[in-house]
């Protein structure tokens, strides 16, 4: 076992060696074989179990199985968990668990000075430090001097602690994720138990896998006590948070929507068809619903993105509540039904887990640049509803309003989220589905004007009559050529088309949407920060720590993106100066500047990685340092914040590696 | 199809009051109405049926049956189908789409369409052309057509219809023309299949591509050049003169002399729609050294995607009640009171 300790001076503390800290950032980090989203995920649950509130980011690569032991195939989970209220992945680890070299010269920038390295000296091959471009051993070479390091070799400890239950080499090495988690679990002072009995569970039908798992998992634990003893790891607790009671349970986005849309269905009284193309990030979508199938719910895995669309609109044609999901590319396949579905006035939801683009762009990175492309992004003046949701579990809500808009005004809805809401997990205060005040929907079921049938009349809040085939005496035509007021008839009169494009713009205007509320500060001052989707967390925590500083700021979190709550421009314009941060290039604060005529400023950052705290900290703090000029901007690339630049994208290493 | 209980109506109930806007002399006045007859005598409900379309001069057929409609967009119509068998598997669907619509933008849906075995009819006018556009060659277009985008002659040759839809595992494939007497007996046959049934009708488009199928469909001289396929029946034409007999060497059809009616010792094939190879090699069949293929080509049912679809679902679902509240429970849990975490 090769130990190290940070090089500090005297009377620096080092992490968790004084008294327990409010909140720790640890980041797993192996091959993207290695199984470190599962561990990630099993010491999430650990963590929401002990109490703590938590926030994770998962990050892997694009490819499946990348080449093991290249830098471009290492995946990370990082997870922040505290005794305080946790809202981002954290910025810089305390601890970062390093499963091969690869994995430790993509993530060990990121780690915090004096924090904690823990590595399996058993993948410090001379092949594996080639693959990731080492020309010397950094775990023997003094290169980690500031930090901790705690190296031995789990590989070998995990073989041994699987022999009794005879498997193979490889198989038993399969269990090392396991035996690391057990050392994480001795680490933060976490029970054992809820992990076995999720592993027996999983392993229900081969007790020997689960029983090996289960002893790499106790020998990880064990070894924590006798590493204490000799070296620089030591145990931490951290405090539960104070949470409002109730049940708990973790939630991903995905999960979050699909049950959203569960919800939402069951409270307008429909039966859901759900159409999906598999598109990364948004497959998990049709994976959770597709188990669903008790709750009226017909998935459909088109032959396209366009099927997938078309096949919901016929199904909400019949009578169905009809939903599609996809990401970016999808979604622009997706955009000439979404114009058929606005023009013939039949509801839909479309959920956009957005990632990096243009074109394929970055498939398993985050980005908020499909903010045009829902708002303004079709041919015609076609304008529908846009609403983004800004965590995990706020999708649930939020999928639950895109079900209640599109039925109640007949709309195709979007729902925005994107890859970091989809994939990352929080703690969630289940609802009770009780509490949400049910929306049914009537459908017609004969003749609305006296004798006459007028498909297109509308109500006082400009819906027209959803009219399921089927029903006797009501038989029409639709389609997507402009339409005569009330009967619907093919007519492209000018006066009819002047007269319908009002309509339909009237009526995605009058949606009734709440008021926009100051998330978090006062209903004035020196700045407002807007936010939408998912930079809530990054936005709502540098504003806090703004506000302990006496600074004058606000944050405003927008979940109606289109049309934009009532209130909002006079709220703005109790602000000084109002910034918009944005993982894209500005296009929610042109949306802003468009429909409020406010001075809306861009922070933006690009890189497909979430904001880091510290850079919004930064951007509030220009807004007070008295420099005029020097506010906004750009946020760089950083190159120790996940996802890490090598992973995720084939950068031609690919043909270099022999397998 | 579907087993509903037959309704009474009459031509003139499946008419709507919208007035038809196709060119004059246009085959697809021909096939509305080919179509308007069947129906009563289908026992069809106009209530329970539901006309899909996509984009294209045949596409606006949905306006003018009276009965529910979609004109959609350009090539998707089957995937709406699709959708709306899904949604309500009772209803009975048309889908009713072009060469262009169906076999270039859309020929990846049909080709599903067919492949999963939808239970809906598929009419294909085709007239070998872009015809709402204005005359540009299409898919099926034969080789050297020249027209707006190919004033030198078309150079790619074209599809056909038939073998793609039997290539896509359709389990019925038909053809008709426009203006032909028989047209409503495959139309029938076609309700009657229980699954994807296919149909190309050949459209006369007298614009801009007109008279294309005379060499087959003028009535002069029509029984030495078209070939009526029917169930059981000996595969006969000009009069009884000639028939289809199998090359057995070549393992391909030729064309056979009947001489006075004795068809079986010219080896002359008795269709037998289910027959899936020699339906492969009728619709692949030149016309030219042979007739044109006509009537119920492949008539063979496979149980329907919806069916499967709604068996699975049924499955699925039995013995699980769709309780919301403890679906969002599911999972591993922990509830806290005041600080403390318990597991669940």
């Amino acid at each position: 076992m090769a130990t190290q300790t940070a090089d500090r001076p005297a009377d620096s503390p080092r992490p968790g060696a004084a008294a327990a800290p409010e909140a720790v950032v640890v980041r797993f980090a192996g091959d993207s074989g290695d199984g470190m989203q599962l561990t990630g995920g099993q010491f999430t649950l650990s963590t929401a179990l002990a109490g703590n509130d938590l926030a994770t980011f998962p990050d892997f690569p694009a490819e499946i199985r990348a080449p093991q032991g290249t830098l471009f195939g290492v995946s990370a989970f990082q997870i922040n968990f505290g005794s305080t209220e946790i809202e981002t992945a954290g910025d810089a680890p305390d601890v970062l668990v390093a499963m091969n070299p690869a994995a430790l010269k993509t993530n060990v920038g990121a780690l915090k000075p004096g924090g904690l390295i823990i590595a399996d000296t058993g993948e410090f091959t001379k092949r594996n430090l080639e693959k990731a471009k080492y020309e010397t051993n950094p775990l023997e070479d003094g290169s980690l001097a500031k930090w901790d390091l705690l190296a031995f070799d789990i590989s070998a400890l995990t073989i041994e602690a699987v022999k009794p239950f005879g498997l193979g080499n490889k198989d038993a090495l399969r269990s090392k994720n396991m035996w690391t988690l057990g050392l994480a679990l001795w680490m933060f002072d976490r029970d054992r138990q809820p992990l076995i009995d999720w592993l027996n569970a999983k392993f229900k039908g081969k007790p020997e896998i689960a029983a090996a798992n289960v002893a790499a998992l106790n020998a990880g634990h064990a070894y924590g006590e006798t590493a204490e003893l000799s070296g620089p790891l030591k145990r931490l607790t951290i405090a539960p948070i104070e949470s409002e009671p109730g049940l708990y349970r973790t939630i991903t986005g995905a999960e979050g929507v699909s049950l959203g849309l569960v919800a939402g269905a069951q409270l307008a009284g429909l039966p859901m068809f759900f159409g999906g193309y598999p598109i990364t990030p948004a497959s998990a979508i049709l994976h959770h619903l597709v188990r669903l199938k008790e709750f009226g719910i017909t998935t459909f895995q088109a032959e396209d993105e366009i099927a997938a669309i078309c096949a919901a609109i016929g199904a909400s044609y019949a009578g169905q509540l009809g939903v599609t999901s996809s990401s970016g590319p999808g979604i622009a396949l997706k955009t000439e039904a979404m114009g058929l579905a606005i023009m013939t006035e039949l509801p839909l939801v479309i959920v956009n887990s957005q990632r990096g683009g243009p074109s394929t762009g970055l498939p398993t990175k985050t980005e908020q640049s499909d903010l045009y492309q829902a708002v303004y992004g079709r041919n015609g003046d076609a304008p529908l509803p846009v609403i983004a949701a800004r965590s995990p579990s706020d999708t649930f809500e939020v999928a639950i309003e895109a079900c209640r808009i599109a039925t109640q005004y007949m709309t195709p809805v979007i729902l925005l989220t994107d890859g970091y809401i989809a994939n990352a997990a929080e703690p969630w205060l289940v609802p009770d589905p009780a509490a949400y005040a049910p929306f049914p929907v009537a459908f017609l079921e004969e003749k609305n004007d006296g004798d006459t049938l007028l498909p297109f009349k509308r109500d006082e809040n400009g819906k027209r009559p959803w009219i399921k085939p089927g029903t006797p005496g009501l038989m029409h035509r639709i389609g997507g050529i402009e339409k005569a007021i009330d009967t619907g008839h093919i007519d492209y009169s000018p006066a009819t088309h002047q007269a319908q494009t009002d309509a339909r713009k009237a009526k995605i205007d009058g949606i009734q949407i709440p008021d926009q509320e100051v998330t978090l500060g006062d209903t004035t001052g020196r700045l407002a920060v807007v936010g939408w989707g998912s930079t809530f967390g990054p936005i709502h925590q540098a504003v806090r720590r703004a506000r302990k500083r006496g600074l004058a700021v606000s944050h405003i979190h927008v979940r109606h993106v289109w049309p934009l709550p009532k209130n909002l421009g006079e709220l703005l314009g109790g602000f000084d100066r109002v910034l918009v941060p944005e993982m894209n290039t500005g296009q929610f604060k042109t949306v802003l500047r468009d429909q409020l005529y406010v001075n809306a400023e861009s922070l933006t950052k690009t890189s497909g990685q979430p904001f880091a705290i510290a850079e919004l900290d930064a951007a509030i703090a220009k807004f007070f340092d008295g420099i005029p000029g020097n506010e906004g901007g750009e946020v760089d690339a950083d190159s120790t914040q996940l996802p890490t630049p090598e992973s995720g994208h084939d950068d031609g290493s690919l043909k270099a590696v022999q397998p | 199809m579907n087993d509903m209980t037959p309704i009474q109506t009459t031509l003139k109930d499946w008419e709507t009051d919208q007035e038809v806007r196709w060119c004059p002399g246009c085959g697809d006045y021909a096939i509305l109405k080919a179509v308007q007859r069947t129906l009563p005598q289908l026992g069809a409900d106009p209530a329970n049926t539901v006309f899909v379309s996509g984009i294209g001069c045949s596409s606006r057929f949905p306006y003018y049956v009276e009965s529910y409609g979609f004109h959609t967009i350009h090539g998707r119509a089957p995937a709406f189908a699709t959708g709306i068998k899904l949604a309500n598997p009772a209803l009975d669907v048309w889908l009713v789409t072009g060469d262009g619509d169906g076999l270039s933008i859309g020929g990846n849906h049909l080709m599903h369409v067919l492949r999963r075995n939808v239970n809906l009819q598929i009419l294909l006018f085709n007239n070998e052309i872009y015809g709402l556009t204005k005359g540009q060659y299409s898919p099926t277009s034969r080789i050297g057509t020249t027209t707006p985008s190919t004033p030198q002659g078309s150079v790619d040759r074209p599809a056909n219809p038939c073998a793609f839809a039997l290539g896509a595992g359709a389990r019925f494939v038909a053809r008709g023309f426009d203006v032909s007497k028989n047209l409503p007996e495959v139309l029938k046959a076609a309700y009657a299949h229980q699954g994807a049934a296919f149909i190309e009708i050949f459209q006369n488009c007298v614009v801009y591509n007109k008279d294309v199928f005379n060499d087959f469909a003028q009535p002069k001289g029509a029984d030495d050049r078209q070939l009526w396929l029917e169930d059981g029946q000996p595969m006969l034409f000009a009069g009884g003169t000639k028939g289809i007999a199998l090359d057995r060497d070549l393992l391909e059809l030729k064309v056979v002399d009947v001489a006075g009616g004795d068809w079986e010792a010219a080896g002359v094939i008795v269709h037998n729609a289910r027959n899936r190879s020699i339906a492969h090699m009728l619709v692949e069949a030149p016309f030219g050294p042979f007739p044109m293929a006509l009537g119920v080509i492949y008539d063979d049912p496979r149980p329907t995607f919806e069916g499967a679809v709604t068996e699975q679902n049924a499955q699925a679902s039995a013995g699980r009640e769709p309780n919301l509240a403890k679906l969002l429970a599911k999972g591993q849990t922990w509830t806290v009171t005041g600080t403390a975490a318990d597991p669940v």
